[in-house]
């Protein structure tokens, strides 16, 4: 293993406390239990958001604690759930008095522990809404399965429903908007390598070098079939055709094309799949017309990438575009 | 037939720490092959953390010395281990009270308690290719031999036995819960890592309880 660590049982620690540094302006990193506030936080009369899960998906979720998305972040273990402590304690320190939303991708560990700490905080009189992620299609059958798990759709979640509740809206109502954007985003992953867990210190799966893993989750977690490598084109339709028979999504239909990196994976390849995506989406008269390309949930240093397209409306459109100031995701006034 | 004191359950929860610190990179190895890679290191932490408390915690009544250790592992392990081993230990401890000793049934009852609460938690049942699978065989089998007459040290080894039968018949299971569940037919040919730490936690009581 060949990583840029001090000690496996440090990274998660040490990586916070740099980010925290590197943003102080935006950010405040609490330790023991880990997470990460907005620095002006409580934000009186606002809805706040909770978001959280294992380390090593980096910008997610830390790297988008900000005015305009998420006002607390739980990094747990690498690829591990935090624990309840950590979502109750980050839930007390950003309650603004009303209300607070969990977002919570859909993963037996981080549902569970979200769920202690939910009632942890209700039972000390917070309003406590939670809103599971399961965007992922590459899970088939989700009635005998924990269901699809949560991946890209959460980052765009995270960004209009932060703006949402800068706005002014009320718990019911971002909760009720968070259930529309995962109502209406799908993703598909793959994988062209492993990555490497820093406390396991070898490969979580083995890979050929002529090979790759289509439907990947972003643990590693192996999806739905092996095959041999094809062309960045044929790898882009091989993601998106699932994705758009699964809504469906179709013609005249506007859409948000989301491209991510696993983190492995160089923005130059990034554009070449963007590229084929946006030909696949317009030739099937779907629109394109809001993206995002760039390593943004990440699955450490895996190559890959995965494809998320969210069916946008006048609302959704707007809360995209409204501004944000987060490590990880800046734009506007 | 004897009684198991506070000091003896101590001894359980220190031998499954050993167990565990053993058994830590297979218990990964395990993971790794169906799930996430993380369930030796991550229970590894959390009775670490455990041990860390040992002073505290070997001068506890049984239900304050459950209850420590639940509280622990539910902060330190995470993922879904952490909140089902907590759990578990969680509700046996509310079973357990202020005694300082258990008889056998009541340890019986004690364990029905903490499996109630896993069942209820993750809302899984026998075959899904889970620690339920392992876990609700070996209390029903020590069960039923305490409630025959039989001695603590045999209820224990049918315990053991029935939570490695159940291990046993994960492997060729499609697992139903957990992240395993995403792998379809391709978690069939695998034991089960949750079942696989249960069958430690009896292994550690037979060793530690008599």
């Amino acid at each position: 293993m060949k990583k840029l660590i001090n000690s496996p049982e440090n990274v998660v620690l040490e990586s916070i406390t740099g980010l925290g540094a590197a943003f102080s302006d935006l950010i405040k990193v609490h330790t023991n239990p880990n997470y990460i506030i907005r620095a002006d936080a409580p934000v009186k009369n606002k809805v706040a958001l909770v978001s959280g899960g294992g380390s090593g998906h980096e910008p997610m979720h830390g790297g988008f604690v900000g005015r305009g998305m998420l006002d607390a972040a739980c990094p747990g273990a690498v690829f591990t759930s935090p624990t309840p402590d950590q979502m109750f304690e980050a839930t007390k320190a950003v309650n603004g008095g009303k209300g607070v939303l969990h977002i919570v991708k859909n993963y037996t560990g981080d549902v569970m522990n979200f769920e202690m700490a939910a009632d942890l905080a209700r039972a000390e009189g917070i309003d406590v809404e939670a809103v599971v992620i399961d965007d992922d299609v590459a899970v088939k059958d989700s009635l005998y399965t924990a269901g699809r798990r949560g991946v890209g759709t959460t980052v765009l979640a995270e960004k209009i429903c932060g703006a949402a509740a800068e706005s002014g809206q009320a718990l019911k109502e971002v909760a009720a908007l968070c259930h529309k954007v995962n109502a209406n985003g799908r993703s598909m992953g793959m994988a062209l390598t492993s990555c490497t867990v820093p406390h396991v210190g070898k490969p979580t799966f083995e890979l050929p070098e002529d090979e790759m893993e289509i439907g990947i989750g972003i643990h590693g977690e192996p999806g739905r079939t092996r095959m041999k490598l094809k062309s960045a084109d044929e790898i882009t339709e091989i993601l998106l055709t699932p994705i758009i028979e699964d809504l469906p999504f179709k013609a005249g239909d506007e859409v948000l094309l989301f491209v991510n990196s696993m983190g492995g994976t160089p923005l130059l390849e990034l554009f070449v799949v963007y590229r084929k995506a946006h030909e696949i989406l317009t030739k099937s008269g779907v629109k394109v017309t809001r993206s995002l390309v760039g390593p943004y949930i990440t699955s450490l240093e895996m190559a890959g990438t995965s494809v998320t397209v969210l069916k946008l409306d006048d609302e959704l459109t707007k809360l995209w575009d409204a501004p944000v100031l987060t490590p990880g995701l800046r734009w506007g006034g | 037939m004897s009684n198991i004191s506070a000091a003896q359950f101590f001894a359980w929860i220190e031998r499954y720490a050993a167990h565990i610190a053993e058994q830590k990179d297979y218990l990964t190895q395990l993971d790794a092959a169906i799930g996430d890679a993380d369930h030796g290191a991550n229970m590894h932490r959390g009775f670490q953390a455990v041990l860390a408390k040992k002073d505290d915690l070997q001068n506890s009544d049984i239900g304050a010395l459950f209850k420590g250790v639940a509280m622990t592992l539910i902060s330190t392990v995470g993922g879904a281990s952490g909140a089902l081993y907590g759990t578990f230990f969680l509700q046996a401890s509310t079973m357990a009270g202020t005694k300082t000793e258990l008889t056998p049934g009541d340890f019986a009852s004690v364990l029905e308690k903490g499996l109630a609460g896993i069942v209820l938690r993750g809302k899984a049942a026998i075959g899904d290719k889970t620690m339920v699978d392992a876990l609700q065989p070996a209390i029903k089998a020590y069960k039923r031999s305490i409630d025959s007459g039989e001695s603590l040290e045999q209820a224990l080894s049918k315990a053991v036995s029935a939570a490695e039968e159940g291990l046993k018949s994960t492997v060729p299971l499609v697992a139903r819960k957990g992240r395993a569940s995403y792998l379809g037919e391709r978690s069939a040919g695998h034991p089960d890592p949750g079942a696989t730490s249960t069958v430690l936690l009896f292994r550690s009581a037979a060793e530690s309880l008599t």
